[in-house]
């Protein structure tokens, strides 16, 4: 096996080191009627070329997403990545370093995690970001659970535009914390709604900007309500670039931000690797979950980073810590740096501003179309439409026709009444010759 | 182009040079190494690296929601991205450069190959919500991952979704909560060993318990007596790692297992250090009722200085209905994802993640399985055991081993050795550094004073064992030889020296903030 550097003469030797007499003796204090004899029954051993071409088969049954006109978003959205982003996160001492337990020898990741740092927190607008959580709805959950923690409040309230599968992961581990989650219909333009649930218990108010629908919202008013009734305001985000265009949650009185950084110097990947980014008020950090990193000096007075902080986590606190994670997104967190590193500010509102042009274009294609209502009223790079008939059938039959139209609400939420509801993003990938095909495609079936 | 040497001298002119009077760089350059300072100081505020078309709009149609303030983000052009990234890479280790032996993370080689393949468009240029015909590749894949994980581990069914290992515990935790409440059952307790992984309390913890810890026996093993004594009909579940953090296969596990079961409880094994066993032991046929793999380790996706990893769950009969959403379940051609809480699935925990899990670890993970097959894995948990047990054999007569006997894939040293030598374990491992070693894992477990817990996984060869072996020798002999300096001063040779932990906790600064 071409991993395996242990010749049979080395095994050998070895053995007659350790004393042992065999390979199987090594195992010795594994139970008898739990020891296995035999490989399990599975294929043996074979080359990379072989690897490759099963794999290669699986991956060509799949429709990639740059192979035609593509409108998914819901929480993931196809940007172009530069090819220095990907080579870089490639380099051997990035990609196959541990955690920097080791400071002196891990300089390289932790001034990267530092930058991330500073970058999360200037998008956001908020003072501290956390080194990364997975992605940004366990970020979202966390940040519930802080909420929770913080004002020792039981009760978190959802707003009507945070995405479903959010909403289910938050009340997954929520409900074990013992805190109740009430999570309220589906709405397009009503973030304000939770406010008609503000009390003494609410620990938290997530609200989502911009929403599940794309719809973008200035919820400075909310927050200051929601501060009014002693409850954290957590903001969520799944489309970082709208930063560089959107007044961040920063300025409009989050507390939390928990967001979503795919977009930012990722691929899709079928859903992850992701990295969820965690950014908070200055005199939350000590209650915040995941690492964090911090300047300091060595012995020799030059500067350096170190993890700092740590008395919040696990393996120091153990069941006291504020979070159990360990292992969080570091190589999905450099390629966001690197990525905002070559975008600079100029790139990255350039880059929001065609985002945004390219969904002004697709709203205007859209609304002239016979029986399509356009339901977003402001958004960054994604609207919902009500089509006459139900989505999801007509999602998967423009697919045979090699046209990915978006997300159908009902594949989220199955209960929310909005079987015509379709979402769809533009991003500066989408040309015009997308939507045209999509126009098209859609006429059709509506015809 | 090689250098001429005809007419040059090509020996120092200089035999020894003391190291007190070796001149620091005037630059803080250290050799190769450049003193690289953050983005923040070498960026333009009007600079980028991407080209992009003008836009036709201003973003004025936004109103009072467009940003108006700097968001203060540096830019550079794309040449000097690369070297400043390049420059700060330079300043890791990695496995790629030498034996890493950090023990219970297992280090070992990662494959390019299965970089190539999870960089495929079918894989990597796919969109989790894409209509399903789109996707029957990616499922597949999944399908047989599943397939692989159920098989090796000898268990029913596996949650894929978990993104790292202690999410894959608290998926297991949170199943094993679903499944008591089921049946009216509210219990409270979740007992663990002194020696396990900070994130098993902090897992029971965050899923609700109150977490007890179960002793330990002389010999490094779980002790049946306490663990007895505090069994009772709240314990919700019982957390044990197998093989342990000591290196040691827990030879009582099946009586645990049974104690656990008689009281009602479920048995959940960390399943951090499963490298030790694929292919040799099934925790299925252990009596493990969920486990969760940490495909970061025991498969090999990189550790990306410090993730994304990925922890699937594999879970028994008992345990299955409650795995979260998204099952894998068979179509009428192939298999499908299962998303929502269907009659099918209507005893599902929820969801532990917006998406299916870590697509991308899935398919290098994947990669890893098939390129080694059902003989490749058992060998592979064989020479890792084999790579453990003879780093204990070499170093045993000048370090202490914290148990007598064979260990598995992680030999656990403490620090009586270094008694009297006005050496810790810290010192030693710094030391380390400077003979071209990461360090081991230190004082974990904290069970053992002082411990040092190696690693060395399957993938090192006997000639690099050995050169790890020697440099531990040498280190040895110093410490006993009354050579303090050179480990209470090291790091000399790193990139940096040795850094003020307690500074950065008491004033952090966690960003750059000018100046």
């Amino acid at each position: 096996m071409r991993y395996l550097p242990l010749t049979e003469p080395d095994r050998a030797h070895m053995l007659a080191v350790i004393g042992a007499p065999s390979l199987d003796a090594l195992f010795a204090d594994v139970p008898d009627s739990a020891r296995l004899d035999r490989p399990v029954d599975l294929p043996y051993v074979k080359g990379e070329a072989e690897v490759e071409r099963i794999l290669s088969r699986l991956a060509a049954k799949n429709t990639a997403a740059g192979a035609g006109p593509f409108f998914c978003g819901a929480g993931a959205y196809r940007h172009h990545v530069p090819a220095t982003v990907d080579h870089l996160i490639q380099r051997s001492e990035f990609l196959t370093s541990y955690t920097p337990y080791q400071p002196e020898i891990t300089q390289g990741t932790l001034q990267t995690v530092f930058e991330f740092q500073t970058q999360v927190a200037a998008l956001t607008g908020m003072d501290t970001a956390n080194a990364s959580m997975y992605d940004g709805s366990t970020a979202a959950a966390e940040a519930v659970l802080m909420a929770h923690r913080v004002t020792r409040r039981a009760k978190a309230v959802l707003s009507p535009g945070l995405h479903p599968h959010y909403a289910e992961t938050i009340r997954t581990l929520a409900h074990s914390a013992g805190v109740d989650v009430v999570r309220l219909p589906l709405g397009i333009d009503n973030e304000a709604e939770v406010l008609n649930h503000l009390g003494p218990d609410v620990a938290c108010i997530v609200l989502q900007t911009p929403n599940l629908f794309g719809t973008a919202t200035d919820l400075t008013a909310v927050a200051e309500a929601a501060h009014a009734a002693g409850a954290l305001v957590i903001v969520v985000t799944t489309e970082a670039i709208s930063y560089g265009l959107l007044k961040p949650p920063g300025a409009m009185g989050a507390d939390i931000v928990a967001a979503e950084g795919q977009s930012i110097g990722n691929g899709l990947n079928f859903g992850g690797p992701y990295v969820g980014l965690f950014a908070v008020r200055d005199k939350l950090v000590r209650q915040m979950p995941g690492r964090v990193c911090g300047e300091t000096l060595d012995a020799d007075g030059r500067r350096g980073f170190v993890l700092t902080l740590s008395t919040r986590e696990q393996h120091i606190r153990r069941e006291k810590a504020t979070s159990n994670i360990c292992t969080n997104s570091g190589l999905c967190a450099l390629a966001f740096t690197i990525h905002m590193s070559l975008l600079g500010e100029v790139g990255l509102r350039r880059l929001a501003l065609l985002n945004h042009q390219a969904a002004l274009k697709l709203r205007s294609a859209l609304e002239v179309i016979g029986g399509i209502e356009v339901l977003t009223p402001r958004f960054f790079n994604e609207i919902a439409i009500r089509l006459p008939v139900p989505a999801a059938p007509l999602v998967d039959a423009l697919a045979l026709k090699g046209i990915l139209a978006g997300v159908p609400v009902s594949r989220l939420d199955p209960g929310a009444g909005m079987d015509n509801v379709l979402l769809l993003a533009a991003t500066e990938t989408t040309q015009e010759d997308d939507i045209a095909a999509l126009v098209s495609g859609l006429q059709e079936a509506l015809a | 182009m090689s250098l001429v040497n005809v007419g040059r001298p090509t020996r120092p002119e200089i035999e020894t040079t003391p190291a007190a009077v070796v001149p620091a760089s005037l630059t803080g350059a250290h050799g190769l190494l450049q003193d690289e300072a953050l983005i923040f100081e070498l960026g333009g505020w009007e600079k980028t690296g991407v080209d992009l078309p003008e836009p036709e709009i201003n973003g004025s149609d936004l109103g009072d929601l467009y940003r108006t303030d700097p968001i203060s983000l540096p830019g550079l052009s794309e040449p000097e991205t690369v070297r400043h990234y390049v420059r700060l890479s330079q300043k890791n280790h990695a496995i790629d450069l030498a034996l890493y032996p950090l023990g219970s993370c297992t280090m070992k080689h990662n494959p390019r190959l299965n970089e190539k393949l999870a960089r495929l468009p079918g894989f990597a240029d796919l969109h989790p919500l894409q209509p399903a015909s789109t996707t029957k590749g990616a499922v597949e894949l999944m399908a047989g991952l599943a397939h692989w994980l159920t098989t090796l581990t000898g268990m029913a069914a596996v949650a894929l979704s978990p993104k790292a290992g202690a999410h894959g515990e608290l998926c297991g935790i949170l199943a094993i909560r679903a499944a008591h409440e089921a049946r009216g059952d509210a219990r409270r307790r979740v007992l663990t060993p002194t020696s396990a992984h900070g994130t098993n309390p902090a897992t029971a913890a965050q899923a609700g318990y109150d977490v007890e810890e179960i002793a330990q026996t002389a010999d490094g093993r779980v002790d049946l007596a306490d663990l007895t004594s505090k069994l009772g009909p709240d314990v919700a579940a019982v957390m044990v790692t197998n093989p342990n953090t000591c290196g040691l296969f827990e030879n009582d596990v099946i009586e645990i297992a049974r104690l656990t079961h008689e009281a009602g409880a479920y048995f959940y094994c960390d399943g951090a250090n499963f490298n030790a066993i694929v292919g040799r032991v099934r925790p299925g046929d252990l009596g493990v009722d969920a486990m969760h793999i940490n495909l970061h380790k025991t498969f090999s996706t990189p550790h990306g200085g410090g993730g994304p990893g990925a922890g699937p769950v594999v879970l028994s009969e008992a345990l299955a209905p409650f795995a979260p959403l998204p099952w894998i379940v068979a179509g009428p051609d192939g298999p499908e994802l299962l998303e929502q809480a269907t009659s099918e699935a209507s005893d599902a925990l929820g969801r532990l993640c917006v998406f299916h899990g870590q697509m991308g670890m899935f398919v290098r993970a994947y990669a890893y399985m098939l390129s080694h097959g059902a003989d490749g894995l058992r060998q592979a948990s064989t020479d890792a055991v084999l790579n453990a047990n003879y780093i204990k054999a070499r170093l045993q007569d000048v370090m202490s081993p914290a148990f007598k006997g064979l260990c598995m894939h992680e030999a656990l040293f403490d620090d009586r050795w270094l008694e009297g030598t006005g050496v810790t374990t810290l010192d030693f491992a710094k030391a380390m550094i400077d003979e071209g070693f990461h360090p081991m894992t230190m004082y974990f477990p904290l069970v053992v004073h002082g411990a040092m817990l190696i690693e060395p996984t399957e993938t090192e060869s006997k000639a690099e064992l050995d050169r790890f072996v020697e440099a531990l020798r040498a280190l040895a002999a110093a410490a006993k030889a009354g050579d303090v300096h050179r480990f209470k001063g090291a790091p000399f040779h790193a990139p940096l020296r040795r850094l003020d932990e307690t500074l950065a906790a008491r004033k952090p600064k966690l960003k750059w903030t000018g100046g």
